[in-house]
């Protein structure tokens, strides 16, 4: 067994656990990304792993070997927060290449590996600038190279691009995870962003209250989630039998505003409550008999009348189904 | 709406300005420039012969050498024990913390007389250390001011370690470092200007020490502040006091000089923190220093404070009270010319005055100083009032006493025989931590409250009074404490100034210790004991009312 192996692992801080029985394996070369609500547990699994948290009950084991008491230090594995990691008083060159100085590697080649990181994470040429002078997409792309450097066996992100606006997250979480892949990095991504995790991710591990889920790939999870409250953190908000939309495989069917498309030729009828203007087109809230409260997307530009009557069908490759 | 949007007119600044500028000047800047005047002047002349006959004495020089070794040595002492203690009492989580904080800090409270004697009674015969034979030496006057100063370096970097953000040295430590190496790279470098700021302030406390020194040091060890005293009060030679006054002007000035950068440092750094504070339970790498701070505490703290209470209460016939009752006496051999209560009713008077007086300027200067004018003169104006208000800072207590002395007890301004000149003197020492108590505060609020208020129709007024005053509401309430606390313990300048009818508490305690009898030592640890409990009392109510904000720390 190589890779990351995490077995019933229990952290508990005084009355409250964090971390309830949770098993989780990453294999070699993979990135997994654990998603949930903010106070999930999630970065206390991520602080157990690096050995941040001592853990109540349960192990960690890295390569078939168990890591309980091997310290921080001595685990090679990487960690990249949101911010604040980044020492203020070396520049970018000397947080770069901290963990190789760790490790006792010769200044010569620090300072190639240090080019090289940079180059990799589109600063070249930083080496001597103050941490301080770098916008908040550059720090973290700092922290990046200053994680990567001593190649660590396994790279542990805390929400690494929580902290910038939406534009440059985007952005940012593309080439994130095509340096993850071009470097073959093993990585654990914690997150509380689906996007973020769907984008990055090999396998997605779902995690609410301290406890997992469900951990499968990004396109199982998204269309078969293992139950309601599953789907409910994948952002699906409505929930019917399957057969009453007039599909099958699946006893229940979760639906976000995507699943449902205006369309004068749909199956579904419903009332027009108002609607709003979103992100590439109109939302609408319509009351659909059977199903209640839903919203839609509408592909015309001029909104529905409120109050009017508007056929509905259902995208299939935008409902999840389980159960 | 007023033109001035709610902001001070360079008018309404002046106004606010001449009441502590008047203050400062006239009982500040005057009794300094007499000191410099008679130290070098001489018949409306430069005269540098007192100057150079002074420092050619070796005995200056002796005194000046040892007033910076203890200094140095305290200093060095202060940090290198009070850092396991920031660790141990601000990173860990434990049960009695915030006992073992307020313990930590009764030292710092307790007036210096108190703690010379708190000492001796370690260190005379018969008390628990009394074998060592230590008693007036360099070592026991380092211990007292390690014991006094080893609060100001926990609290100051124990503060800022509080809120430092642990993700650097975690990074540190996942990148391979050692918890010890992660510290040395990482930590150490962020909490330097704490540290830096910290020690700069107990050499300032060390150099200027002199209640202390004077009780534990004997006559055998002098400092330049204690050979002021004895020059003017026992030699009567007031131009070497005045030159060693000048010489004592600059080691001060030279240590603020330290203090004010490593602060300006400090404050560049305090961005980088989270607001958060992080600690974590007790781990067995922890013991260690858990166990060093337990002895640390125990030894120099804890040890002094009990023999101080235990000593109090043993009497030539056994335990007993019988050294508080004698606090109605006027001591054996009428060591004194007023009962120790009559004394700690002139006290509690003296503090009343002082603390009013202290306030009044403090408050005004704060309010100055926390000003952002927009017109770039006035903000300079307010630059400069920056600098000049912070000049009587450190100044030694002394210092001020022998100014007053030789300035105040004449024409045209002659207050040597009334009674004001001792609460003034003290509310000159008390001003600096009003100011310090209350700017952080002040600082901290948002201007933009302020603009609101104003854009609302509010006058300067009412604008302190809807938006600052609240803030300041319990920042005041700690300030009173402060000067309160301050004047009852004050002994530097009330030394010189205090006239034998009406001696302060900490004047009397000094007179019973020099005065032969142990009836009399037992009334100067009972009247000690008494005078730490006033002081500590009126702390501990004080600091229940501190804005919990790490800048408006000590």
């Amino acid at each position: 067994m190589s890779g990351l192996a995490v077995r019933d692992l229990v952290v508990r801080f005084g009355a409250t656990t964090a971390v309830d029985t949770v098993s989780l394996d990453i294999e070699l070369g993979t990135v997994v990304a654990l998603l949930g609500p903010s106070g999930c547990g999630k970065s206390t699994l991520l602080r157990a792993v690096a050995g941040l948290e001592s853990l109540t009950a349960g192990s960690v084991a890295w390569g078939g070997a168990d890591l309980a008491g091997l310290p921080v230090h001595r685990r090679r594995f990487g960690l990249m927060f949101q911010d604040g990691q980044l020492f203020p008083h070396r520049d970018v060159g000397g947080n770069v290449e901290f963990g190789l100085r760790m490790a006792g590697v010769d200044r010569a080649e620090r300072a190639e590996r240090v080019a090289e990181l940079l180059e990799l994470v589109g600063l070249a040429g930083y080496e001597r600038r103050p941490v301080s002078t770098l916008s908040g997409g550059e720090q973290q792309r700092v922290a990046l190279a200053q994680s990567l450097a001593p190649r660590p066996e396994l790279l542990l992100l805390d929400e690494p691009l929580s902290s910038l606006d939406r534009t440059l997250r985007e952005r940012l979480v593309g080439e994130l995870s095509a340096i993850l892949s071009k470097t073959r990095t093993t990585a654990l991504y914690v997150t509380h962003d689906h996007d973020e995790a769907f984008t990055v991710a090999d396998q997605v591990a779902v995690m609410a209250a301290g406890r997992l889920l469900q951990t499968a790939p990004p396109q199982r999870l998204w269309r078969h989630p293992a139950d309601r409250s599953v789907a409910a953190i994948l952002g699906y908000r409505w929930f019917a039998p399957a057969t009453s939309l007039g599909l099958d495989g699946a006893a229940m069917a979760a639906l976000r505003p995507e699943s449902l498309v205006v369309d004068a030729e749909g199956p579904l009828t419903g009332r027009v409550l108002d609607h709003r203007f979103t992100r590439g087109g109109i939302t609408v809230r319509v009351d659909v008999d059977n199903l209640g409260e839903v919203e839609a997307r509408t592909p015309h530009l001029d909104p529905p009348t409120v109050g009017g009557l508007v056929r509905l069908r259902v995208e299939p490759a935008a409902v999840a189904l389980f159960g | 709406m007023d033109r001035n949007g709610g902001r001070l007119t360079a008018a309404g600044y002046a106004l606010t300005a001449i009441v502590p500028l008047a203050f400062l000047g006239l009982f500040f800047a005057w009794p300094v420039a007499s000191i410099i005047g008679r130290g070098f002047v001489a018949d409306g002349a430069l005269d540098l012969s007192a100057f150079s006959e002074v420092m050619a004495r070796e005995r200056t020089w002796r005194i000046i050498g040892f007033t910076v070794a203890q200094a140095t040595a305290g200093t060095a002492l202060a940090v290198l024990l009070g850092l396991p203690g920031a660790y141990v009492l601000y990173r860990l989580r434990f049960p009695g913390r915030t006992a073992a904080r307020a313990l930590v800090t009764v030292p710092f409270v307790l007036p210096t007389v108190v703690v010379g004697v708190a000492f001796r009674s370690l260190l005379v015969e018969g008390g628990a250390f009394g074998s060592l034979g230590a008693d007036g030496t360099f070592g026991a006057v380092v211990a007292a001011l390690v014991f006094f100063n080893y609060a100001v370096v926990v609290r100051t970097v124990g503060s800022m370690w509080a809120h430092l953000d642990p993700r650097p040295e975690q990074t540190a430590r996942a990148l391979g470092a050692s918890p010890w190496r992660a510290f040395r790279e990482v930590t150490l470098p962020a909490l330097t200007p704490a540290i830096a700021s910290a020690a700069s302030l107990v050499f300032l406390f060390c150099a200027t020490a002199f209640g202390t020194v004077l009780v534990l040091g004997g006559l055998g060890y002098r400092t330049v502040e204690t050979e002021i005293w004895v020059q003017t009060t026992q030699f009567l030679d007031l131009r070497t006091a005045a030159v060693l006054s000048v010489v004592q002007l600059g080691v001060v000035a030279g240590s603020l000089a330290l203090a004010a950068w490593s602060r300006r440092r400090r404050e560049v750094a305090l961005r980088l923190r989270a607001g958060a504070t992080d600690d974590h339970l007790v781990r067995r790498c922890d013991l260690p220093l858990v166990a060093f701070t337990t002895v640390v505490v125990g030894g120099l703290i804890v040890t002094p404070l009990t023999s101080l209470v235990l000593r109090s209460l043993r009497t030539p016939e056994g335990w007993g009270l019988g050294n508080y009752t004698n606090l109605a006496t006027t001591g054996s051999r009428d060591a004194l010319e007023v009962t120790v209560w009559r004394a700690a009713l002139t006290s509690l008077r003296i503090a009343v005055d002082a603390t009013w007086i202290a306030m009044t300027v403090g408050v005004l200067i704060a309010f100055l100083l926390s000003r952002r004018p927009r017109q770039p003169a006035a903000r300079r104006t307010i630059g400069v009032l920056d600098g000049l208000f912070m000049l009587p800072l450190g100044v030694s207590a002394v210092t001020v006493g022998f100014g007053f002395l030789i300035t105040l007890n004449r024409p045209p301004v002659d207050l040597r025989s009334s009674i004001v000149l001792v609460p003034i003197a003290q509310a000159l020492v008390a001003i600096p931590l009003v100011i310090r108590t209350l700017l952080p505060v002040l600082r901290a609020v948002d201007q933009r409250l302020r603009d609101a208020a104003a854009v609302l129709g509010a006058n300067p007024r009412w604008v302190f009074t809807a938006v600052d005053l609240p803030v300041l509401g319990r920042s005041l309430g700690l300030a009173v404490g402060f000067c309160f606390a301050v004047s009852l313990g004050e002994f530097g300048a009330t030394s010189f100034l205090s006239r034998p009818d009406r001696p302060t508490l900490p004047v009397v305690i000094f007179r019973l210790i020099g005065h032969p009898g142990t009836g009399n030592l037992g009334m100067a640890l009972a009247a000690s004991v008494v005078l730490a409990m006033l002081t500590t009392g009126v702390i501990a109510v004080a600091e229940r009312l501190r804005v919990h904000s790490a800048g408006a720390d000590l």
